[in-house]
């Protein structure tokens, strides 16, 4: 084992010397109260590391060990509703332990080592497995059935396999490999640096339904996609990263509070309980997993904490789950990323970041995709990893280093505007500059399972706000009055759809979640009622009539209808009609009338 | 207890000073610089390698020597005495007093820097906190255990509405243990001064522990102020059970000391010269504020800062909104109206309002009328600005109720007197009243049955 002595100490940046023998990325102890670090550059028998915890009180000779192991997470039962701290190490324990300030140098195990889960074999003795492939089931949440897989490049016959009782590290079932027997328990440990294997890689396909209704019918992300959020503060990336951790209908969230608010930690800690899953009825705690490293805590662990994350989110994935990762700021972490390179003395590229700072967030988001799942060919099953993350740009300026290295990898892009939150428009969605390059793809998939009108209905919705836009300039130039009914009645439907539809309130209990049947049913009306307006107007009825048709004030409320009362949908859209069919004949009446006096 | 002492000083090179040879010195130790002529300043440590020590000097380092300035390593970080006679003192940035009184008994040592809350610890902040303030209580409510910035500029009254929610504040609950811990950097003798004459003059000074750093003060020194004025105020929250309103101003005065020290270490800059560390460093002073479960204290914090040029994007403000839950925004164009508070409410936010307002809390539909009211405010605003080009005549009926809302808003709701206390009720009670404005049907945020109890009653008397 390696052991060296200090001869640095710069904030969380530690050089210890004597320290040849150790590899990059290995696990250290440093000094008395052994804070665990990380080794990131070796020089000659120097060893420069970044420590996970405060530094504070540390002395030049004290020593520094090596554990010989890279930063890796435990994986297995007990992970489904737990919060853990940017190294994996679980809060609540913590708490327990030491109270309710976090300490340093403190030595917990990350799982709980001594709960008993009932391990139930799917696999059989005499069977020959492969890596990936499924030995047994564990309940692991009420919803969660935690699957048990043949570690990673390991294969052979299964000689024993028991069902019962265990513990997380206890021998559950025994392989013979070509030469040796080996013991499997429900452990497993993965280095965090280092992507999971998959069998291989597919187009994603479906969706993420989200129930936030500028997001699944203007700009889905795929299931297995990657989206990110920029925006300046205040302006809801935080609010949405909570929506769709709620409301997304993942099998898995894996929630990473990465340098952000305590308190917001705490509202998912408390809120999630509460809430039920739309898909199962079940608290949505049966299906998240917390990491948590707020801002004041050590910055080094800030930067592993997305690892972190995403290590347990693929472990789900390779269940065959379909896992969403939300990751609320990658900012902070990238933040994290330029204070440890500035403590290296490394050159800096654009604004002080680091020059591999666009490789370390492509690297990243490259670890989402649809995926068939290690495993024997014939046990093959799909899964998919969706990556949500947050950018705060500084400034809400987009052309921020950080902003643009993940706008080159990530598909969909949800442009918030300091504007919109200003008038409380939230979701602060802007609909003309946000996109996704998923739209295409998931044509198909709305097509056949809303309506095979969703993708024209979306898009002539789509082209009335873009009308809309050009409008406003030119009646900011010339005055509303001056436009023509028929752009009168573009910007009133334009309008419609901003407050009506894209406008969303995430705390109201109904419209917080809209179904995609209930986002067609809404869109759909809107948009008939702007075909019917039109006809009236082509029949010269009188703009101020056409404007206030009665019922245009139910579908304003429309969003306030609950999911289960969809019939109330159809009752408007007849309303529509006869509003409409009711002026029309009027008119044809009147002009009958004037045609008889001539 | 004797301490090894060091004639080795190498370099003395703006606040820092390089010291050689050391041995066995801790990093973020606390230190101190003996003059040749007997005074002593006190440091700390900022980086240490086998053969140097930097050390940051609080007090300046006019005055050191290289060959005959002594400086000793104390084993611990700086520390904070507390005791609940704290409360009704005056210290200086580093925590002694100032107010001629003899210093106290402390009843424990802290170390300024703190601990971070866990997480799991935390309780969620949802007691709404009376103001007295209708473009705060109603349109940006404060919530116990949150951290609100007040977002100001030069020659703005920030400092007069800090002390009018102290104020407040400080009354509503009585029986509740109640204190303000108020933290100065940088600031100016008359600000300062202001502060502790209306302490004086409402009684209030008897629940205040007042820290200040004036503006010619040493600059290194402001930057434990704050944290000290935290360490105090989580000793008389989590220990002493108090509902602590803690008061930092200015906040980009700090982070200027912050840069003049990072600027002499030759650290690579951030933005506009500001370390790249400056959102970790702010963090773990916002990040004290809070709440923790079955304790009955509490920790709000309402850091104020003067945005350079009335910059938002600035990196202190910036920061500062990227950690805190919200900010309230000062505006030149209200004040130069004569309107006072002078409280921008669409770019002010509050994040931890849902959970603070609404039934039992305030009342029920508080929560609609709040976003109604900004939905209307914004567009009036929209309006304002088309008007100016197309003129008013040719804006639609509807716009320009709007345009008369926004007026009426600004005038009956936003501006109120400086020792005016507006009842929740009252503020709420003005806000429907504006909307009555408006027919029924323009109200879309409004939940109906609120529109039927509220809009028929309230706004039309």
């Amino acid at each position: 084992m390696t052991e060296g002595k200090i001869i640095k100490i710069s904030g969380p940046l530690v050089v210890a010397e004597n320290m040849s023998g150790a590899k990059m990325y290995d696990l250290v102890r440093v000094g008395r109260e052994s804070l665990i670090g990380e080794i990131v550059i070796l020089k000659n028998d120097k060893a420069f590391i970044q420590v996970y915890e405060e530094t504070a009180g540390l002395m030049c000779t004290q020593k520094v060990v090596s554990t010989e192991e890279a930063l890796s997470v435990d994986l297995a039962p007990g992970l489904i509703g737990s919060i853990f701290d940017g190294i994996q190490r679980p809060l609540d324990v913590i708490r327990s332990k030491e109270g309710d300030f976090i300490s340093r140098g403190i030595n917990v195990s990350s799982l709980d080592k001594d709960k008993l889960w009932h391990f139930r074999p799917v696999a059989k003795a005499k069977e020959n497995v492969e890596p990936g492939d499924i030995l047994g089931e564990v309940k692991e949440s009420k919803i969660i059935m935690h699957k048990i897989m043949v570690p990673p490049g390991m294969s052979g016959q299964i000689e024993e396999i028991k069902e019962g009782e265990f513990k997380i590290s206890d021998t559950i079932c025994k392989i013979k490999t070509k030469n040796k027997t080996v013991s499997i328990s429900m452990l497993q440990r993965w280095p965090v640096r280092i992507p999971r294997p998959v069998l291989q890689k597919l187009e994603p396909a479906a969706p993420l339904i989200t129930g936030q209704r500028v997001v699944d019918t203007f700009f889905p992300v795929a299931k297995g996609g990657t989206a990110c959020i920029p925006g300046p503060f205040g302006s809801g990336k935080t609010v949405m990263q909570h929506q769709l951790a709620k409301w997304s209908d993942a099998d898995i969230i894996v929630y990473i509070g990465c340098g952000e608010r305590g308190n917001e930690m705490t509202d998912v800690l408390l809120e999630f309980p509460q809430l039920k899953d739309p898909k199962t009825g079940e608290s949505l705690m049966e299906r998240t997993v917390l990491v948590a490293n707020t801002s004041n805590m050590p910055v080094a662990a800030r930067e592993a904490s997305i690892y972190t994350g995403i290590t347990i989110a693929e472990y789900y994935r390779d269940m065959g789950y379909d896992v969403a990762i939300m990751a609320d700021s990658t900012s902070r972490w990238a933040e994290a990323l330029r204070e440890m390179s500035g403590r290296l003395e490394e050159m800096p590229g654009e604004e002080g970041y680091p020059a591999y700072l666009g490789y370390r967030i492509a690297e990243f988001y490259e670890r989402a995709g649809r995926v068939i799942c290690m495993a024997s060919k014939e046990k093959s099953r799909q899964a998919s990893l969706t990556i949500v993350g947050a950018v705060s740009p500084p400034g809400g300026d987009l052309s921020d280093p950080v902003v643009q290295a993940t706008l080159r990898v990530v598909k969909v892009f949800w442009s918030l505007e300091d504007r919109l939150a200003h008038s409380r428009h939230f979701p602060a969605i802007h609909w003309l500059t946000s996109y996704s390059l998923y739209s295409e793809i998931l044509e198909e998939f709305f097509n056949t399972n809303i309506s095979t009108d969703f993708s024209k209905i979306k898009k002539d919705a789509m082209r009335l706000l873009q009308e809309e836009a050009e409008l406003i300039e030119i009646a900011r130039l010339v005055g509303v009055e001056s436009l023509s009914d028929k752009d009168r009645l573009v910007l009133e439907t334009a309008k419609s759809i901003r407050e009506d539809f894209l406008h969303q309130n995430a705390t109201h209990e109904i419209d917080t979640y809209t179904s995609l049947a209930k986002q067609y049913k809404m869109l759909k009306n809107i948009m008939s009622l702007h075909e019917g307006q039109q006809l009236l107007s082509e029949e010269k009825v009188a703009l101020k009539n056409i404007l206030e048709l009665p019922v245009t004030d139910k579908i304003t409320r429309s969003r306030y209808i609950a999911e289960n009362q969809m019939q109330k949908f159809e009752e408007i859209a007849k309303q529509i009609k006869d509003d409409i069919e009711k002026f029309a004949s009027f008119e044809k009446i009147k002009k009958k009338g004037k045609q008889r006096e001539l | 207890m004797s301490f090894k002492e060091y004639l080795t000083i190498s370099e003395v090179n703006g606040p820092l000073v390089f010291v050689k040879q050391t041995e066995g010195v801790g990093y973020d130790e606390l230190c101190e610089i003996e003059l040749p002529s007997g005074e002593i300043r006190r440091g700390r440590v900022l980086e240490i390698s086998k053969d140097i020590c930097l050390v940051q000097v609080f007090e300046g380092t006019r005055g050191i020597d290289v060959p005959k300035s002594k400086v000793r390593f104390l084993g611990k970080s700086i520390e904070l005495g507390v005791s609940p006679d704290i409360l009704g003192r005056v210290f200086d940035g580093l925590g002694r007093p100032k107010d001629g009184a003899p210093a106290i008994i402390p009843e424990k040592t802290l170390d300024i820097n703190g601990k971070p809350i866990n997480p799991y610890a935390r309780a969620y902040p949802s007691e709404f906190i009376e103001t007295g303030i209708s473009s705060i209580d109603g349109m940006n409510p404060i919530i116990r255990g949150q951290k609100l910035p007040i977002f100001s500029a030069t020659g703005l009254p920030h400092s007069r509405i800090a002390s009018q929610i102290a104020r407040q504040a400080a009354i509503l609950d009585k029986q509740e243990k109640f204190a303000v811990v108020f933290g100065a950097m940088g600031i100016t003798f008359e600000e300062a001064h202001f502060f502790i004459a209306d302490f004086k003059q409402t009684g209030a000074i008897e629940r205040c522990a007042l820290f200040i750093n004036l503006a010619d003060d040493p600059a290194i020194e402001r930057l434990a102020t704050p944290r000290i004025a935290l360490t105090c105020a989580e000793y008389l929250a989590f220990e002493k059970d108090m509902h602590v309103l803690v008061i930092l101003s200015d906040m980009t005065i700090y982070c200027e000391a912050l840069r003049e020290v990072s600027a002499a270490r030759k650290e690579i800059p951030g933005r506009r010269g500001y370390p790249g560390y400056l959102y970790t460093d702010l963090a773990t002073i916002y990040e004290r504020a809070g709440k923790i479960q079955n304790k009955p204290g509490s920790i709000t914090l309402m850091p104020v800062l003067t945005m350079p040029e009335d910059d938002k994007t600035h990196p202190v403000p910036d920061l500062t909104g990227y950690i805190t839950e919200g900010q309230i925004i000062t505006s030149r164009d209200l004040h130069r109206k004569g309107i006072y508070p002078p409280i921008d409410v669409l770019p002010s936010l509050s994040r931890l309002k849902d959970k603070g307002i609404g039934k039992d809390k305030t009342r029920k539909d508080h929560s609609d009328l709040l976003n109604q009211l900004f939905a209307c405010y914004a567009r009036g605003k929209e309006v304002k600005e088309l008007a100016v080009i197309l003129g008013e005549a040719s804006l639609s009926e509807m716009d320009k109720l709007y345009l008369k809302f926004q007026n009426e808003f600004e005038d009956k709701f936003v501006k109120q007197t400086e020792y005016e206390r507006r009842s929740i009720q009252t503020t709420l009670d003005i806000g429907w009243r504006l909307l009555g404005a408006f027919p029924k049907t323009e109200l879309k945020r409004i939940r109906q049955e609120y529109l039927e109890e509220y809009y028929d009653n309230v706004s039309k008397t």
